[in-house]
C-alpha cells in the first residue's frame, strides 16, 4: 500500500490493525480476497463497498470471529489474543433478537463482561459505568427499558454505549448508521468525533457514500479484494469508487467459487 | 413413609426427585427457549433410549446409575451426530434432529421390546422410560439425582453471565474472547444430563415438554431473565409435584403425561393472561384502537358537516350520521355513547352534536389526516385518488410529534391536496390564522 508506506515514517505508531494476505471464504463462496490492508491508530475509517463485498466479513476476520482460509491480523502489532480487550465489536442491530428479556442496562453491562473474566458479576462500580455510557449516548432514562420497547435509533445508542463500556482502544461497527433517525445519526457522529479525539480508532462498515467525506477520515474501499485503501481525500475518488462498484469483479469472484468447489469436493 | 403422611402424596423421596427433574429442566429450558435450540432437547431424550436397553443388556442390573450412564452414553452420542451431521454433510439442522431423533428412537424400542421378551426381564419396568413412571422412584434414585441435579444447576449458576451473553448475541460473546464452541457444548452437555435425569419421571417422549413448557410460560410473564429462570424453576416443581399427585390418586394415570398436562395447562393460561405479553391484553388493546378509530372517523364526519354548515358544532341527525360511512345503528350508538360519556358530543333532536371540545379533537383528528394527505401527494408523488384511503388508516396512528414535524415539513401548509383547509390547533403560534380552519367555509 502506497499510503501506509508514506504514513510509517511519519508516525512511529504501529498501525491499529494490520491484516496480510487474508482469505475469507464461507463454505464455497469467497467472500475475501488476498487483501492487505494496515489502518492507522487515530483515525475515523470507513469500509465501504457494495452488498456481499465481504465488508462485514472483514470486520468479523479482524476480531478472530470466522476461520480464515490465508493469512494474518494484527493488532498494534500484536496477535489479536493479547490485544483482545482493547477491541470493540458492534455487530449489525438485526444481528440479535430484541425480544430476549433484558433491559438496556443489562445490555451495555455486558460490555464489561470481557473484563470481568469468568464467574465474576457485574458489581456497582460496573454499574455506574454502564450508566454514564448511556447517559453520553443521551438515553440515561431508559436504562430500564426493556429492549424490544426501544426504537431502532435507540437499540443502536444501546449497542455503543455496550462498546463505550468495554473502554476499547480500537472500535470496530458493523453499520452504525442502517436505520437510524436523525438525531441518533448526529449523536453517533459525536461519538466518533470524541472517541477520535481522545486518540482512539474507528472502523466502520458504512453504506452512504454521500456522508464518507464528512464523517470519516480514511476510506477502505473494497469488493471481495482491496480496490484502495487510504486518506479520503486520496483514495475516494470516481475512479476507485467506479472499480469498486463497477461489474468487472464477477470473473474473479466465479473462478474463485469454482476453485472451492472443488477443493471441498463438492463437484467432480 | 410416616404414618401421618396423607395418602394422595407421593413419598418424600418422590417429590425430592421430582423437584429436582423440575428445577433442572426448566433452568436449562430458558437457554433452550432463547437460543431457538427447543428441539435439541428432545433429540438427546430419545437417543438416550437405546443406552438404557443397552446398560441393561450388558450389566443384567437395574441400578440407576448405571442405566443413568447408558442414557447419558447415546445421548451423547446423539449429541455428536447432530453436530457431525450439521457440520460435514449437506443436511439442515431441523432435517438432522429429526433423523437423529427417529433412528435412536427406534432401535431403542427394538432393543427394549427383545428385552421385554426374555422371561427374566419382564419385570425389569424399563418401559417406564418411555412414558415415566415416578411411582417407581426411590430414595437412590432421589440421591443420585440430586447430586447431578446439582452439578446442573451449579454449572449455570457459575456460568449465568457467559451463557446470558451468548443466547443473547454470540458474536459479541465470541469478540469478547469467550469460547463460543465450548460453551455451546457445555448447555448441550449439561441439557443431556438434565434430560437424562427427567426420563424416568416424564419418559422420553415427553421430556421436551417439561424442558421448554416452564420457560415459555415463564417468559410470558418477565422482562428480565433472572426473574424468568426462577418462575420457570417454580412452575417446573409445581407441575411435577401436581402431576405426580394427579398420577397417584388416579387410577392409570402414568407421571409423565400427567405432568406434561399440567405443565400445558400453565403454559396455555399464560400465553392467554399474562399482562403485556398475553393474547387477552392483545385482544383488549386491539379492540380499544378499534374504538378508538370509530370515534376518531365520526369526528371525522361531524367536521365536514361543521365545514358544510359553518358551524363547527352543528347538529347532525343520526340517520345522516349513519348514512355517511354505512354504518348500522347499534356500533354508531355505541360510538356515540362513548363520545358522550368523554364529553365531546351531545344529544340533539334526532341526533347529536359535538361540544366545544369535541370540535377541538375532530379538528386534530382532521388535521392529521389533511397532513398526512398532504405528504403523501406531494413526497411520494402518490395520486389522489390513493390518497384518501391510506391517510384514513393513519391519521389514527400517528402521535403529535409526528403531526408537527409533518406540519414543519411540508412548511405549514394550509390546505390539503383536495383543497380542504387544513385545520390549525388553538394553541398554535399563528394567531392570525389560527381559526381559519376551524372556521372555514366548506370547500
Amino acid at each position: 500500500m502506497a499510503s501506509s508506506a508514506t504514513l510509517a515514517p511519519l508516525t512511529a505508531a504501529p498501525p491499529a490493525i494490520e491484516v496480510h494476505d487474508l482469505t475469507v471464504a464461507y463454505h464455497t463462496q469467497p467472500v475475501l480476497w488476498d487483501v492487505d490492508v494496515a489502518m492507522p491508530p487515530g483515525k475515523l475509517i470507513a469500509i465501504v463497498g457494495p452488498n456481499g463485498a465481504g465488508k462485514s466479513t472483514l470486520l468479523k476476520a479482524i476480531l478472530g470471529l470466522v476461520p480464515l482460509t490465508t493469512g494474518w491480523v494484527r493488532i498494534d502489532d500484536q496477535a489479536l489474543a493479547a490485544r483482545r480487550q482493547t477491541l470493540a465489536y458492534i455487530p449489525q442491530r438485526t444481528s440479535v433478537d430484541w425480544d430476549f428479556p433484558t433491559s438496556a442496562l443489562d445490555v451495555v453491562l455486558m460490555g464489561t463482561y470481557g473484563r470481568l473474566g469468568w464467574f465474576r458479576r457485574p458489581g456497582q462500580r460496573e454499574r455506574d459505568l454502564a450508566c454514564r455510557c448511556l447517559e453520553q449516548m443521551g438515553i440515561a432514562d431508559l436504562a430500564q427499558r426493556q429492549i424490544s420497547q426501544l426504537s431502532g435509533g435507540q437499540q443502536q445508542r444501546v449497542f455503543l454505549a455496550r462498546a463505550l463500556a468495554q473502554e476499547a482502544r480500537t472500535y470496530l461497527m458493523d453499520e452504525p448508521f442502517a436505520g437510524v433517525d436523525a438525531t441518533t445519526e448526529r449523536t453517533i457522529v459525536e461519538l466518533l468525533r470524541q472517541l477520535r479525539d481522545q486518540g482512539r480508532t474507528v472502523v466502520a462498515v458504512h453504506h452512504d457514500l454521500q456522508t464518507v467525506p464528512e464523517y470519516f477520515d480514511w476510506v477502505v474501499l473494497l469488493n471481495l479484494r482491496l480496490v484502495a485503501a487510504g486518506p479520503v481525500e486520496e483514495v475516494f475518488n470516481t475512479e476507485n469508487l467506479h472499480s469498486t462498484y463497477g461489474g468487472q469483479l464477477k470473473i474473479l469472484s466465479q473462478a474463485a467459487a469454482a476453485l472451492l468447489a472443488k477443493q471441498q469436493g463438492l463437484v467432480s | 413413609m410416616s404414618a401421618f403422611w396423607p395418602v394422595w402424596l407421593p413419598d418424600p423421596s418422590i417429590l425430592l426427585a421430582l423437584a429436582v427433574v423440575g428445577a433442572t429442566s426448566a433452568s436449562l429450558g430458558c437457554f433452550a427457549v432463547l437460543r431457538r435450540q427447543s428441539l435439541l432437547g428432545d433429540t438427546l431424550a430419545h437417543a438416550a433410549l437405546p443406552g438404557i436397553g443397552l446398560a441393561f443388556w450388558l450389566t443384567e442390573a437395574k441400578s440407576p446409575l448405571v442405566l443413568l450412564l447408558g442414557a447419558m452414553a447415546t445421548g451423547l452420542l446423539g449429541a455428536a451426530l447432530l453436530f457431525a451431521l450439521k457440520h460435514a454433510s449437506r443436511l439442515k439442522e431441523d432435517a438432522a434432529l429429526g433423523l437423529v431423533l427417529s433412528t435412536f428412537f427406534g432401535v431403542g424400542i427394538v432393543i427394549l421390546t427383545r428385552l421385554q421378551n426374555e422371561p427374566e426381564a419382564s419385570q425389569s419396568g424399563l418401559d417406564h422410560f418411555i412414558y415415566g413412571q415416578a411411582a417407581y422412584l426411590t430414595w437412590d434414585h432421589a440421591r443420585l439425582m440430586l447430586g447431578l441435579g446439582m452439578v446442573v444447576l451449579v454449572c449455570l449458576a457459575l456460568t449465568y453471565k457467559e451463557c446470558k451473553l451468548l443466547s443473547f448475541d454470540p458474536a459479541f460473546a465470541a469478540s469478547l474472547g469467550l469460547p463460543r464452541r465450548r460453551l455451546e457444548a457445555l448447555l448441550a452437555g449439561l441439557t443431556v444430563v438434565g434430560v437424562m435425569l427427567s426420563l424416568r419421571a416424564v419418559g422420553v417422549v415427553l421430556t421436551v415438554a417439561l424442558l421448554i413448557g416452564p420457560a415459555a410460560a415463564a417468559r410470558q410473564w418477565t422482562q428480565r431473565l433472572s426473574t424468568m429462570m426462577g418462575l420457570a424453576i417454580a412452575f417446573g416443581i409445581s407441575s411435577s409435584w401436581l402431576g405426580a399427585i394427579w398420577s397417584q390418586t388416579a387410577d392409570a394415570t402414568p407421571t409423565g403425561p400427567a405432568i406434561v398436562l399440567v405443565a400445558s395447562v400453565l403454559l396455555v393460561v399464560s400465553i392467554l393472561v399474562a399482562p403485556g405479553r398475553g393474547l387477552w391484553w392483545h385482544y383488549l388493546r386491539l379492540r380499544q384502537h378499534r374504538r378508538d378509530v370509530a370515534a376518531e372517523n365520526v369526528l371525522a364526519d361531524f367536521y365536514r358537516h361543521g365545514e358544510r354548515q359553518g358551524d363547527r358544532t352543528a347538529p347532525m341527525p343520526a340517520a345522516e350520521l349513519a348514512d355517511q360511512r354505512g354504518l348500522r345503528f347499534p356500533p354508531l350508538e355505541r360510538t356515540m355513547r362513548d363520545l358522550c360519556r368523554r364529553g365531546l358530543a351531545e344529544s340533539a333532536g334526532d341526533g347529536w352534536r359535538l361540544t366545544e371540545a369535541g370540535a377541538d379533537e375532530a379538528a386534530r383528528v382532521m388535521r392529521s389526516h389533511r397532513l398526512w394527505e398532504l405528504y403523501l401527494a406531494r413526497r411520494l408523488d402518490l395520486p389522489l385518488d390513493h390518497v384518501h384511503r391510506d391517510a384514513e388508516e393513519m391519521e389514527h396512528a400517528l402521535p403529535s410529534e409526528i403531526v408537527a414535524e409533518l406540519d414543519a415539513h411540508l412548511g405549514h401548509p394550509r390546505v390539503d391536496p383536495h383543497g380542504h383547509p387544513i385545520p390549525r390547533l388553538a394553541a398554535e403560534p399563528r394567531p392570525t390564522e389560527a381559526k381559519e380552519g376551524s372556521t372555514g367555509h366548506g370547500s
